[in-house]
């Protein structure tokens, strides 16, 4: 039961990770149909530039809002200077100028930071929390809980706010958005400063337990990535689920089957639900006009 | 002459033809083995984005696992002879045979799945391939690695820049070929049908699965040999040759030279094999350099470099 627990929290704390870069995903594709493999970038610059920050003397919270700042500014730079001046390629065309950005974003961190690994002092200490024999790092339940507050925020804003229902609507129908005077291109920008933003939060939350450095962010984008489809590409409430699913995978893979083999399990896993569902566990099928 | 050149780009036999002269001249004006050696290196790459191509750029189905295929083929020239004894040559062949296997077995339940859901399950297929490599370490050696005994050939090892540089581009010319008749059949018209809408292929009365999972195998079966080749020529194998990166850049090079353009294949590979070479001269910046030339060619000749240049040269006056 302990090492069940162990396994659980290990697992959710990732796969909130997962779930911030597989919503970043969702929003950007959503709205543009986008694929954004520089998703992960957002949350390395997130972790990198508040412990740059952090390091020349700021107090961490404001250099935390900086970090997301910086995010947002890349992520609109991105649309603007490469998204935007392609939006009528293909789609392939349009993953690798993502994947061409990724690069950039990679080179440009690791000359204007350096190649090392850094972390963040955890935000509650680093004793870990007794609960029914597990081990849990405070900064664990932080990252729980500053996922879930993003999550919330993010249902705000969709469901409360003009900016918001115009995001719905363009990802409902982009047609039908721009005959009823919805400016679909600002959503899209809108779209990109959001996802940057909540990558870059995650990647604040997490530094202080996984380390960052200036190329995290591959592996997170291939993650978030998988998360995001085992979701059902397009639904925030699927790359939610997706994420803490792939998080729970890992952990239970590693803990119970073998550690060399974790990602293995989880991508089996991800397969077998494809098969059976080519969809996603939350994505409607849809019906194509020939 | 600007039409003749426009000829020569869209004709397919004529992009045959180019490699073969390239293939010819180029040991003429190279000034050292260092420039054969990058050939050499573009043949090889070419040979498997040869492959992809058919698989993204004629029948339409993405793969963001072919370095798995590849790393099969490189693996195989190096587990046969180290531990099953089985010469180089025939392990070649076995791991070739492997991988139209391993991907007429995943082929049938992946090629089901439509657009990005296909890409992350190839995707997940690729990466099992690669945690077989890393993880297997008694059989290839784990994260280091394993050598790769040389090729013999009826008593003559095969060794040497040069003699690579000769193999490599012959099999890439004869890769074009076999390419070339395979998209004038009804073969590579089910392909294009498929392409432009599955729907409509299937109502036409095209077997729908059955084109797709051959052009997945065919394309599996030239990444596997072009993965040997490179194995025998570095004379090592490692996991990151089968990597996830890789797959990427296979895809990237695909996409850059032109998605169902045969020689856009081989200009793709030269581009982002060539490129790396020339920008270590910016030492630190290179990586930023690569990011920005893979975006600006993306948004100024988004249907890929050649079939971009080949319109452009259409459209001027004779």
């Amino acid at each position: 039961m302990t090492e069940f627990l162990q396994f659980l929290f290990s697992g959710l704390t990732v796969g909130a990770i997962y779930a911030l870069v597989a919503v970043g995903f969702t929003l950007i594709y959503s709205s543009s149909d986008v694929i954004n493999f520089a998703q992960g970038e957002f949350v390395m610059i997130g972790g990198m530039a508040t412990y740059v920050l952090a390091a020349a003397g700021v107090p961490l919270p404001i250099a935390s809002l900086l970090a997301v700042v910086i995010a947002v500014a890349v992520g609109l730079l991105l649309h603007r200077l490469a998204i935007e001046p392609a939006r009528d390629a293909s789609a392939v065309t349009l993953i690798i100028i993502t994947i061409g950005a990724s690069i950039l974003l990679r080179g440009v961190a690791g000359v204007a930071i350096d190649k090392n690994f850094h972390s963040l002092p955890p935000f509650l200490g680093a004793e870990p929390w007794l609960v029914g024999g597990a081990a849990i790092l405070p900064q664990s339940v932080i990252v729980l809980f500053g996922a879930g507050i993003i999550v919330l925020l993010l249902w705000l804003f969709m469901s409360r706010t003009l900016y918001g229902k115009a995001t719905l609507a363009t990802a409902a129908n982009r047609m039908a958005a721009r005959l009823v005077g919805i400016d679909t291109s600002r959503v899209v920008m809108l779209s990109f400063a959001i996802s940057a933003a909540i990558g870059a939060v995650g990647g604040i939350l997490v530094t202080p337990i996984v380390l960052t450095s200036y190329d995290v962010g591959t592996l997170l984008a291939l993650k978030g990535f998988a998360a995001a489809m085992l979701g059902g590409i397009g639904n925030p409430v699927g790359a939610i689920a997706g994420g803490l699913l792939l998080g729970l995978l890992e952990a239970f893979g590693a803990g119970y089957v073998s550690s060399s083999y974790k990602d293995a399990i989880a991508f089996m896993l991800i397969l077998a639900v494809l098969f059976a569902l080519p969809q996603g566990l939350f994505g409607r099928s849809t019906i194509e006009r020939v | 002459m600007q039409d003749a050149t426009a000829r020569l780009v869209g004709n397919r036999h004529a992009a045959l033809m180019a490699i073969v002269a390239i293939l010819l001249l180029l040991p003429l004006v190279a000034p050292s083995l260092f420039y054969l050696r990058i050939a050499t290196l573009v043949f090889i790459f070419a040979l498997a984005v040869l492959g992809l191509n058919l698989l993204m750029g004629f029948a339409g189905q993405v793969s963001l696992g072919h370095a798995g295929f590849f790393g099969v083929g490189a693996y195989a020239v190096a587990v046969g002879p180290t531990h099953l004894g089985l010469p180089a040559w025939a392990s070649l062949l076995a791991g070739a045979a492997l991988a139209g296997v391993l991907a007429f077995v995943v082929g049938r339940p992946i090629l089901r799945l439509k657009g990005h859901y296909l890409a992350v399950a190839t995707l997940g297929m690729g990466l099992l391939i690669g945690m077989v490599f890393t993880n297997e370490a008694r059989w290839t050696g784990g994260p280091d690695g394993m050598p790769v005994a040389r090729l013999v050939l009826l008593g003559w090892t095969v060794r040497g820049t040069q003699t690579w540089y000769w193999i490599s581009g012959a099999t890439l010319a004869l890769g074009v070929l076999i390419a070339i008749n395979l998209i004038d059949s009804p073969t590579g018209r089910a392909f294009r049908a498929i392409h432009d809408s599955e729907t409509a292929a299937a109502v036409l009365g095209v077997d729908v699965a059955r084109y797709k999972l051959i052009a997945f195998v065919l394309s599996a079966v030239y990444a596997a040999v072009a993965g040997a080749y490179l194995a025998l020529f570095d004379g090592l194998v490692t996991p990151g040759t089968a990597g996830f990166l890789r797959s990427i850049e296979f895809v990237a090079m695909a996409v850059m030279g032109g998605l169902g353009s045969i020689f856009g294949s081989i200009v793709g590979a030269a581009l982002l094999t060539v490129l790396p070479q020339v920008l270590t001269v910016f030492h630190d910046y290179e990586q930023i350099a690569l990011g920005t030339i893979m975006v600006l060619f993306m948004i100024f000749l988004r249907a890929g470099i050649v079939p971009t240049v080949a319109a452009l040269m259409d459209r001027a006056p004779p």
